[in-house]
């Protein structure tokens, strides 16, 4: 009974600031001025931009999280077959810009991109490309690729690549025959918290991509920023609410995943 | 414990919560002046002197647009005591009866303002009833000597495809579409669809095309360090970098341009009125305005503090337009209902 009081700290704060502003978000999406209407939600269903917009979104969040799996993933193994202590110190090495506000981080970017890649390293400057949001994306997010990827692959019981190398497997067989299927919650969850924070973002694309390339969560911002002054919450909290179910269904597809990994289906 | 305790204890824990804070900031005792105003737009050693000549606190926030602002004075526990809105947005405030007409006798030094800018300033709040002008400027192409070596005399530049990828543009719905729209030899207060429709079509091509970005503060940095051949900037904001990067000039296209003021107002919802005032006096004293002109580069509507100015600033045709240049500029009005049009078809750029 105890224990139970020692959860109403949380159970409050979730009410507060997880439920609370949801509720407001589907409350405006179908009010306006007080009255019930499906306008701003149809204006958001009907217009093509939405669609588009989001797409765009889906596209460059996969490819980030695509990105991020891949330099992630070497980072991560590499660092598990490190003796303890030096991988200790790198992880923490690898956390450390975190320690710095990530729009301070993008300011950087933008001084890099802008100023240092011309004008220091002579190569053409990528700033407000595409390109430049990915790198934004694909850098900010990285160390949440790496980090549960390396606790998986640390974890791994050793004896099963030495015994798949007793029973003759090469390296690149044990890899992909062993290592890799037993990494895959690592995948997942790695997967997971690089697309989400990805498909939301809109401060990187907003500071790296001028304006030029801006994906589904600047819509939303310009929406409430600009559009509300006219006294219409309605087209913001629709398109949020958009994003919300998209970010839903992701994340059951990588539930789901991970459920089948841990009932022994075969997906690698 | 059973169901009903539980849900009690919730109910109270939420309470607590709550209380804590909306209730936070309300037992001060001291008086406290709430200002809410533009980023870099005052010298903060203006605000300490006023807090030291009337004992007060002044707590100072910022945003970077009107319709921001808007949005927070339409709220319902709106705190601040002074705002700083557009000439437009006045309009937009007065319609919708969010501000409060100033007691004049509060504000002596009202009448340091040039009468020709009170008189412009009437045209969106009739009689000076409601606001004070407190900086003016034009929009104007800033460009780098270095990269541009025709005059620059025409918004045309900015769709000329010699210049791609060295072209910015500013990054809000009015000030962009203004600038296709007088391109186009309409009126950037047009209430026709068709030539909104019009000047965003020739905004996408540019995008498409020439563009290298939009951007709000991040212009000044690009332009100073050379990034850009060519770039849509206020006039102060010009002003400061063309002192940073000596290559720069700005120009006010022969086209014509748009005119701003920025006015100090007073919500409705202000409890403290007449310290409020008393802030617009201390604003409006020529050697402050002088001060703070100087900060922050804007052109002064204040008659007497731009006597106390030195050349460097009264000779400058990007700080002080001649009449010519002014002549050929024209200032926003509310659109109403029509800014959904706006919307629209900025929605439409953007996402194209």
């Amino acid at each position: 009974m105890k224990r139970k009081i020692f959860a109403y700290p949380y159970i409050v704060w979730m009410l507060l600031f997880i439920l609370a502003p949801m509720l407001f978000i589907l409350y405006y999406a179908f009010n306006i001025n007080g009255t019930f209407t499906v306008s701003g939600a149809w204006a958001v269903f009907s217009n093509a931009d939405t669609w588009s917009g989001l797409w765009d979104s889906v596209v460059v969040s996969l490819i980030t999280t695509a990105l991020c799996l891949l330099i992630g993933y070497p980072a991560a193994y590499i660092l598990s077959r490190m003796k303890k202590s030096v991988a200790g110190l790198m992880s923490v090495l690898l956390v450390l810009p975190m320690w710095m506000n990530f729009v301070l981080r993008t300011y950087a970017w933008q001084a890099i991109l802008r100023d240092f890649v011309p004008d220091v390293l002579g190569l053409p400057s990528i700033m407000y490309t595409q390109a430049a949001v990915m790198l934004g994306l694909v850098y900010n997010f990285l160390p949440f690729m790496i980090l549960p990827l390396y606790t998986t692959l640390s974890k791994m019981d050793k004896s099963y690549i030495e015994a798949a190398r007793d029973l003759g497997a090469n390296g690149f067989v044990t890899f992909f025959r062993v290592v890799l299927p037993l990494s895959v919650p690592g995948i997942v969850s790695g997967i997971t918290m690089v697309f989400i924070p990805s498909i939301t973002a809109f401060t990187v694309p907003a500071m790296l991509g001028g304006g030029m390339n801006e994906l589904y969560g600047n819509m939303i911002e310009r929406a409430f920023k600009m559009l509300a002054s006219e006294g219409n919450y309605s087209y913001g909290s629709s398109l949020a609410i958009v994003l919300f179910v998209c970010v839903i269904i992701s994340t059951v597809i990588m539930n789901r995943m991970d459920k089948n990994q841990k009932e022994g289906g075969q997906l690698w | 414990m059973t169901t009903k305790k539980r849900i009690a204890l919730l109910v109270a824990l939420l309470m607590v919560f709550s209380c804590l804070f909306t209730v936070g900031c309300g037992s001060d005792d001291s008086k406290t002046l709430n200002i809410l105003n533009w980023g870099d737009y005052i010298d903060p050693e203006l605000i300490e002197q006023f807090e030291e000549e009337y004992n007060v606190t002044i707590n100072y926030s910022e945003l970077p647009s009107n319709e921001e602002m808007l949005i927070k004075l339409r709220s319902s526990d709106n705190i601040y005591d002074l705002c700083f809105p557009s000439d437009y947005m006045i309009e937009k405030l007065l319609a919708e009866d969010l501000i409060a007409p100033l007691n004049k006798d509060n504000i002596p030094n009202l009448a340091n303002i040039d009468a020709e800018i009170m008189d412009i300033a009437a045209s969106f709040d009739e009689g000076n009833t409601y606001s004070v002008p407190y900086m003016w400027g034009t929009v104007g192409i800033l460009y780098n000597t270095t990269m541009v070596d025709e005059p620059v005399s025409s918004w045309n530049i900015l769709w000329d495809e010699k210049y791609a990828g060295q072209i910015l543009m500013y990054d809000s719905v009015r000030d962009s579409i203004a600038v296709s729209l007088i391109r186009l030899g309409y009126d950037i207060n047009t209430r026709n669809a068709d030539e909104v429709k019009e000047a965003a079509d020739e905004l996408i091509w540019q995008k498409q095309n020439v563009l290298l970005a939009y951007g709000t503060d991040d212009i000044k940095t690009t332009m100073i360090n050379g990034k850009a051949a060519l770039a849509v900037i206020y006039s102060g904001d010009a002003f400061y970098c063309c002192e940073e990067n000596t290559d720069l000039a700005y120009a006010v296209p022969e086209e014509g341009s748009n005119i701003w003021f920025d006015n100090i107002v007073i919500p409705k919802s202000s409890d403290n009125k007449e310290l409020a005032e008393q802030f617009i006096n201390f604003l409006c004293d020529a050697e402050v305005a002088r001060q703070n002109t100087e900060y922050i580069y804007y052109s002064t509507p204040n008659a007497e503090a731009l006597k106390l100015l030195d050349a460097y600033f009264t000779e400058n045709e990007t700080y002080n337009p001649s009449e010519a240049i002014r002549s050929r500029c024209a200032i926003f009005h509310d659109l109403g209902d029509f800014t959904d049009v706006f919307n629209t078809e900025w929605e439409r750029l953007k996402t194209s």
